[in-house]
């Protein structure tokens, strides 16, 4: 494919910034979670 | 990552599952299955099965999340602007309304450097040149700062309610500032780089992924930022009981983007 | 007591406390001076300099009005001068204009010697036809700058790490007054065969830009000093 590394590139930074910032997130999630009763999660 | 303080009130089970994911709900799940669904779609699309541009080649095939990637920044600045007018106005002030602020912001801040990242990619194959300093582009470089300086703000500490106050002030004076900002570069750099693509005809299977591409993108922003309030409700919590190990947790970690 | 008598006494107050330490005079505007220097050594050119002499004119008084941001709250935060206000019940719209105006009369006397420091190193010269050109960018400018300054450097104030941050959150809102004064005063001076006329219109966004943070820190200087 012509310009591969610019449209494959494009697609990682992408995809790989939301899912690493989607595993932060739920990382942090499981971390305070522990602190917290579960009644105390209004959307449960 | 597993519990090792599980509360005993429920049974293990129980704790097991809330532990692994805090923040899902029943609704959280299936969006997010929708989300997945959408987005490999998008990339099977977007990579392999929508033909080449006439005159963009296959440089057509980044504006497929480039251009998503810019519509859902500017979704998420909009909502944190709105959510703090609605913290602002005292008959709707409410915690949730700042943490809801928060989250978008967040997640526009993701997704304004990736549109930035995408972006340059893309006019390095089509332009030859990673930036141009045009107004749409300038614009945005801004936009990018700003919600970093607004996040930056929100870790400055005190109150929840000290820090809802001031970032919506914060948020309503960038709501401010964009437009002149934009004024200013575009009086500055009235020549505008024509996107050929935008302007030219889209085959119909293009612009098909294309809208599969907003479709997905707008799920994930739900997704995510559904996500990112309840955990930021769960920081305010730990917070709030002030429970020195939590502190000390938080200190060790450092805040995403 | 009226805002605009607040106003008038902390502006009073703050120059009185500029005049009797002389932090600005001995220390803000000799760096001012240093960076006009400085870029001189990067730049290397003089035909070059005097190309560009009012972007970098604009560009260290940005650098300035950090400093001189950070100067003005430290004097109300070291001894808890703001809460104290505050809790006196001074109306948060006159302590915002009344810095402000101090802060703008610090810059005006800043602004003189940078145009100074650009007549004798980057070999500026003032055209005759432009003169109240200039003028008028310096005022709409420098109040824009006053104001947002005032605003975000009351956000800054008593919160940790302000220093690394004041410059984060402030430089891009004063973005638009380093486009407009820089395209204004190449008017001025007709840098590159610009005209006077070339430099009016900036003058609009100039005075929009100060009017919106006028009228927007007199209305949220009081819930970001809030602490």
């Amino acid at each position: 494919m012509l310009n591969a590394p610019y449209v494959i590139g494009s697609y990682v930074v992408t995809l790989g910034g939301i899912a690493l910032y989607t595993w932060r997130m739920l990382g942090q999630a499981r971390t305070a979670a522990r602190q917290v009763p579960p009644e105390d999660r209004p959307w449960t | 990552m597993t519990g090792f303080m599980t509360s005993p009130r429920n049974s293990p089970g129980t704790v097991a599952v809330l532990d692994r994911a805090p923040t899902s709900t029943t609704f959280s799940r299936v969006l997010g299955i929708a989300t997945l669904v959408g987005i490999g779609w998008l990339v099977v699309f977007g990579l392999f099965l929508s033909p080449n541009d006439r005159v963009q080649k296959t440089g057509v095939r980044i504006m497929y999340i480039h251009v998503p990637s810019a519509w859902l920044a500017y979704l998420a600045f909009g909502v944190t602007g709105v959510s703090s007018l609605a913290y602002l106005w005292k008959r709707t002030r409410s915690l949730a309304w700042d943490r809801l602020a928060g989250a978008s912001a967040e997640v526009g801040v993701l997704f304004m450097g990736i549109t930035l990242v995408s972006g340059s990619l893309w006019g390095r194959i089509s332009w030859g040149t990673y930036w141009t300093w045009d107004a749409r582009l300038t614009t945005t470089a801004f936009l990018f700062v700003t919600y970093i300086g607004y996040l930056a703000v929100r870790d400055l500490g005190g109150t929840h309610q000290q820090r809802a106050k001031r970032s919506a002030v914060l948020a309503v004076l960038a709501m401010l500032e964009v437009p002149l900002v934009h004024f200013s570069v575009t009086w500055w750099r009235p020549l505008h780089q024509n996107e050929t693509v935008e302007n030219g005809k889209l085959s119909g299977l293009m612009l098909f992924t294309l809208f599969v591409g907003l479709i997905a993108f707008t799920l994930l922003y739900v997704w995510l930022v559904l996500h990112r309030q309840r955990v930021l409700t769960l920081l305010d919590q730990v917070d709030d009981r002030g429970l020195d190990v939590a502190i000390a947790e938080r200190r060790n970690e450092s805040v995403p983007s | 007591m009226s805002t605009w008598r607040i106003a008038r006494l902390v502006a009073a107050k703050d120059l009185r406390v500029e005049w009797r330490s002389r932090v600005v005079v001995n220390q803000v505007l000799p760096f001012a001076a240093l960076v006009m220097v400085m870029f001189a050594f990067a730049l290397d050119n003089t035909q070059l300099l005097t190309r560009v002499a009012p972007g970098l004119v604009w560009l260290a008084t940005m650098f300035s009005l950090v400093v001189m941001v950070q100067r003005s709250f430290a004097v109300e935060t070291a001894d808890g001068a703001l809460d104290a206000l505050q809790v006196a019940g001074v109306r948060p719209g006159g302590i915002f204009l009344g810095k402000a105006l101090a802060l703008g009369a610090q810059l005006a006397v800043l602004q003189l010697v940078l145009l100074g420091a650009a007549i004798v190193l980057y070999r500026t010269e003032l055209v005759a036809g432009g003169i109240v050109l200039l003028v008028t960018t310096y005022l709409a400018a420098t109040t824009g700058l006053a104001f947002v300054g005032t605003l975000y450097g009351g956000l800054a104030a008593g919160a940790k790490g302000r220093e690394t941050l004041l410059p984060l959150l402030m430089l891009p809102v004063v973005a638009p007054v380093l486009i407009g004064a820089t395209r204004a005063t190449e008017a001025a001076l007709g840098t590159e065969g610009a005209t006077p006329s070339d430099g009016w219109p900036w003058i609009g966004l100039l005075a929009l830009f100060a009017l919106v943070f006028g009228v927007g820190g007199t209305l949220a200087f009081g819930s970001l000093i809030d602490e």
